[in-house]
């Protein structure tokens, strides 16, 4: 692995990062939160779009395998005064940074930056494309809550049931899950309203993942878990969503569709918009995995940077 | 050709792990504060077998003080080699403070691997005293490290290959020395 622009990877190289990760997440369990893995090496977040989980998350994982983490974003820097992609990433690239990870509105951004500098670049959100270390990071919860958690390592997600519930089309998170999830083994379903499921997934089984515009027909097969994705306001306007309350009547998880769902875990990749994707109720029952996720990508991305950055060899594993 | 002979069998393992469980108690003056901390793959299976002899011959039940301790990412050739992989680390429940940690291993040749355990071990809390097992010495040194308990010496020349072969990772107990095939103008 050279970079990680992108969830889509096959069977063995996905469980072997969850396992890498598994061992990073012992981590949480010590006094003392560091491993110098990759100490002296210089990490940069490059953020041009706004995010907090997602930032700290990877700032704490460079910093708990001592790599030097440097944060620049978008909105203080020469972006704004009007550079390039290009000539900020060969500007980063010149001061002898190690590997930069990127968040962008542009999707493509990623690819693109990895191109151009010859370092390992991380996407950490590119526009409406992908979330790869998201993905991960919900394939780990989901793993540990599915196998439990001292039973984790070496398994997959071998017939689990999921339904990913929102804006599909305009989601990078859904998009990243319906790569990764497939290939460790689970049946991952596509919710949304109609003018939100991109065609691709309507139209069958091209993605290898089902898509369904009723939430409560899902609901009714009972799945292992339901993810539901934040209502992005921002990246609505204008567009043919429906109003709020039609929303909630139609795809919310409401305190009364979380009756019927006794078994099922409830995901959410936050920042949540309690009583619009989810009732307070669910996202705070003893099946929601939300903490659990942040978590998760504390060691995730540790798994990440050590698999990019450790060796001066590539990542053959 | 590879010419390779067998110096240890499993008898002969099996007489080396009971004569160092009683060193490690001899040494320690009883069971009490013993911790054993096996390094991944096969150390952990020294251990193992090692907790198994002191739980026969002291009656305490040593599962409980037996783990593993993972130091790939304390490694110092982590940007020389290819990406590794990491195994779990696993620390008895009773900690390691105050405790004396018996670190087991296979085979002790640079001592770059302990040193990197000292320092993993550093990381999770402060022994009273770390002592070291291992199953072969086959000597090469690079760093002033040495082993409190061994079970067999073997000056081995650096290119033949030492291999250690446990019923629970490979399937039967040997160890074997491989001398380097002669290729190339190597000597």
């Amino acid at each position: 692995m050279k970079h990680l622009l992108t969830a889509a990877m096959d069977r063995d190289e996905a469980v072997a990062l969850l396992d890498l990760a598994e061992d990073m997440h012992q981590i949480q369990d010590r006094e003392l939160k560091k491993l110098p893995a990759l100490r002296g090496r210089t990490v940069v977040n490059l953020f041009f779009e706004d995010s907090t989980r997602t930032r700290s998350s990877f700032e704490i994982a460079g910093k708990w395998l001592s790599a030097d983490v440097i944060n620049v974003s978008g909105k203080g820097s020469s972006a704004s005064k009007g550079e390039s992609l290009r000539d900020t990433g060969l500007t980063i690239a010149a001061m002898g940074v190690d590997g930069v990870v990127v968040r962008s509105g542009a999707s493509g951004a990623p690819a693109l930056l990895a191109d151009w500098i010859g370092r390992p670049v991380v996407n950490a959100g590119d526009g409406t494309h992908e979330h790869p270390t998201q993905a991960l990071l919900d394939a780990f919860a989901l793993r540990r809550r599915i196998h439990g958690p001292d039973a984790a390592r070496g398994k997959a997600l071998d017939g689990v049931r999921v339904a990913i519930v929102g804006d599909i089309a305009h989601s990078r998170v859904a998009r990243s899950n319906a790569l990764l999830l497939p290939a460790l083994g689970a049946e991952v379903t596509l919710v949304g309203p109609p003018s939100l499921l991109p065609l691709a997934a309507a139209d069958g089984t091209r993605l290898g993942v089902r898509a369904e515009t009723s939430l409560d027909t899902v609901i009714a097969e009972q799945p292992d878990a339901l993810m539901l994705l934040r209502v992005q306001l921002e990246r609505q306007a204008g567009k043919v969503a429906p109003s709020a309350a039609e929303y909630i009547t139609g795809w919310s998880l409401t305190d009364e569709r979380l009756a019927r769902l006794p078994q099922t875990r409830i995901m959410h990749p936050g920042p949540m918009n309690r009583g619009l994707e989810l009732s307070s109720r669910a996202a705070d029952s003893d099946a929601s995995t939300v903490l659990e996720q942040v978590t998760a990508g504390v060691s995730v991305r540790m798994a990440v940077l050590y698999s990019l950055l450790a060796s001066d060899q590539g990542g053959s594993r | 050709m590879t010419q390779s002979r067998t110096v240890l069998g499993p008898d002969e393992i099996a007489r080396a792990l009971t004569r160092i469980a009683h060193e490690i108690l001899e040494a320690n003056h009883g069971p009490d504060d013993l911790v054993l901390l096996g390094i991944p793959t096969r150390g952990v299976a020294l251990a193992e077998r090692l907790a198994t002899r002191l739980t026969e011959i002291t009656g305490e039940d040593f599962s409980a003080r037996t783990g593993a301790l993972d130091i790939t990412m304390h490694r110092d050739d982590l940007r020389a080699r290819p990406t590794r992989a990491s195994q779990p680390t696993r620390i008895p429940a009773s900690g390691v403070d105050g405790r004396t940690v018996v670190l087991v291993d296979d085979v002790l040749y640079s001592g770059r691997t302990i040193r990197a355990a000292l320092d993993a071990l550093s990381d999770i809390g402060r022994p009273r005293a770390v002592r070291l097992a291992v199953l072969v010495d086959r000597g090469h040194r690079e760093l002033p490290i040495r082993a409190d308990s061994v079970g067999k010496n073997l000056p081995s020349a650096r290119s033949e290959h030492v291999s250690i072969l446990l019923d629970e990772v490979d399937g039967e107990d040997a160890v074997v020395i491989e001398a380097e095939p002669a290729t190339g103008g190597a000597a």
